[in-house]
């Protein structure tokens, strides 16, 4: 028997907190035969995510492995359509197929503190 | 016989306090010629953003600010009938004690104000960080309504989640506090995020604001007046009018206008610039509001 159709559908949701915005454009879910795909770590504390600039190519499906340190902070890409709610100590992912170029604004949208205000960052998606 | 009514001679002195925005179904035309003695209109006074507490290069008057404010207020040449805070009365802080003692102390400032009816409701400077806990000890419930000469009023909190969210409790009462009001009532929110995607980016938005105003707009006169952004803003969702406030310590950027959204810089050549209050003119009957805005300091 084949187990590869179980495999992809265990692909697309173990252990991964994943939120793919239905219906908008430049996110999608993956098929498991579409293998590049580069993993890029965030760190998420008071009031800055570190990188605070992400580059990325348009056609290029990365994930987003984010960990907050001292908050439940918010990862919010509205441009895109999505965000997630952080949960501190644990890395959250957020899996992106970019099919646009542009500058898109990362930001934290719980309210955290007295620089809330400042904690963004921009993933700048550059035509391939 | 003196037939000029409060709207007339606000409109006739806007050049001394500031821009006339007129908000309304019915606008405010013919009223002048009614000649009605009686009060056919009443004026309340919004107060926003006053961030009690910030240290910081935007505002070195801080300290002053806001006893200006109240003074230029209590110079107007009739008291409003109450007066509204939009939110972010102190600036926040992670310490609870320090909290309540900005709280406390804006609030002893606020009690300067020569006025009925002060009505309070929280930013997310005053609650995020404690869901309200601070506010509701010192000024009193986060979201309530009611009514004043033929107007319903509702006081929506979008800020005691962290998330910016109003929440499906709280969005519940809303359709059920509305839904025992005549439908013929004109209907003013007050908020403190605008209700509506302003610039999310920024986030000048209220996640689930789009739920309010589903609710909102059955109703025929609904007006919103919030504040968080800052600045003068006028916007309308279908027929639902929203206005934005200045603030009393920093002005921001128009929206969207820059990548960061960060506060203008103070101009030690024109303090206090891009900050004030407004008054807004009510017309119960035409459910229309002329929105005046004044400056902290009145020369």
């Amino acid at each position: 028997m084949n187990a590869l159709p179980r495999r992809q559908a265990l692909r697309q949701i173990a252990g991964w907190m994943m939120i793919v915005g239905a219906g908008v454009p430049c996110i999608r879910q993956l098929h498991a035969e579409e293998t590049a795909e580069r993993v890029i770590e965030i760190e998420a504390r008071r009031f800055q995510y570190t990188p605070s600039q992400i580059v990325a190519r348009r056609g290029e499906t990365v994930t987003l492995a984010v960990r907050a340190i001292d908050f439940t902070h918010g990862f919010s890409l509205p441009e895109l359509g999505t965000r997630i709610d952080l949960i501190p100590g644990r890395v959250v992912k957020l899996r992106l197929q970019l099919t646009r170029a542009g500058r898109f604004t990362y930001l934290c949208d719980n309210f955290c503190g007295d620089g809330h205000e400042g904690m963004n960052g921009t993933l700048i998606v550059e035509e391939s | 016989m003196n037939t000029m009514n409060r709207r007339d001679f606000l409109n006739l002195m806007a050049a001394g306090g500031g821009a006339v925005f007129a908000s309304g179904l019915a606008g405010c035309a013919g009223m002048a010629s009614s000649g009605k003695a009686a009060r056919e209109d009443f004026y309340f006074v919004q107060m926003s953003d006053l961030h009690w507490g910030y240290k910081g290069p935007d505002n070195p008057d801080a300290l002053i600010t806001l006893g200006k404010a109240v003074d230029s207020v209590n110079a107007l040449d009739m008291p409003p009938e109450f007066i509204i805070f939009t939110g972010d009365i102190t600036h926040t802080t992670d310490d609870p004690a320090e909290r309540r003692r900005r709280m406390r102390e804006a609030r002893g400032i606020i009690a300067g104000l020569k006025v009925r009816k002060l009505y309070f409701m929280p930013g997310e400077h005053d609650a995020s960080l404690d869901r309200g806990a601070a506010f509701k000890e010192i000024f009193g419930a986060t979201h309530y309504s009611f009514e004043y000469d033929g107007i319903h009023f509702v006081v929506v909190d979008n800020v005691s989640d962290p998330g910016g969210k109003i929440g499906d409790e709280q969005l519940s009462w809303l359709k059920d506090d509305l839904g025992k009001v005549s439908p013929a009532l004109p209907i003013v929110v007050f908020t403190h995020r605008p209700l509506f995607d302003l610039v999310p980016k920024w986030d000048w938005a209220t996640r689930d604001g789009a739920e309010a105003i589903k609710i909102l707009l059955p109703y025929p006169n609904v007006t919103v007046f919030y504040g968080h952004i800052h600045q003068e803003h006028h916007h309308m969702t279908g027929h639902i009018a929203h206005h934005a406030a200045k603030s009393l310590i920093f002005p921001l950027p128009a929206p969207g206008s820059q990548e960061k959204r960060t506060p203008l810089p103070w101009d030690p050549a024109a303090p206090y610039r891009g900050l004030g209050f407004r008054e807004v003119d009510a017309t119960p009957s035409t459910a229309s509001y002329g929105i005046h805005e004044f400056p902290v300091v009145r020369t």
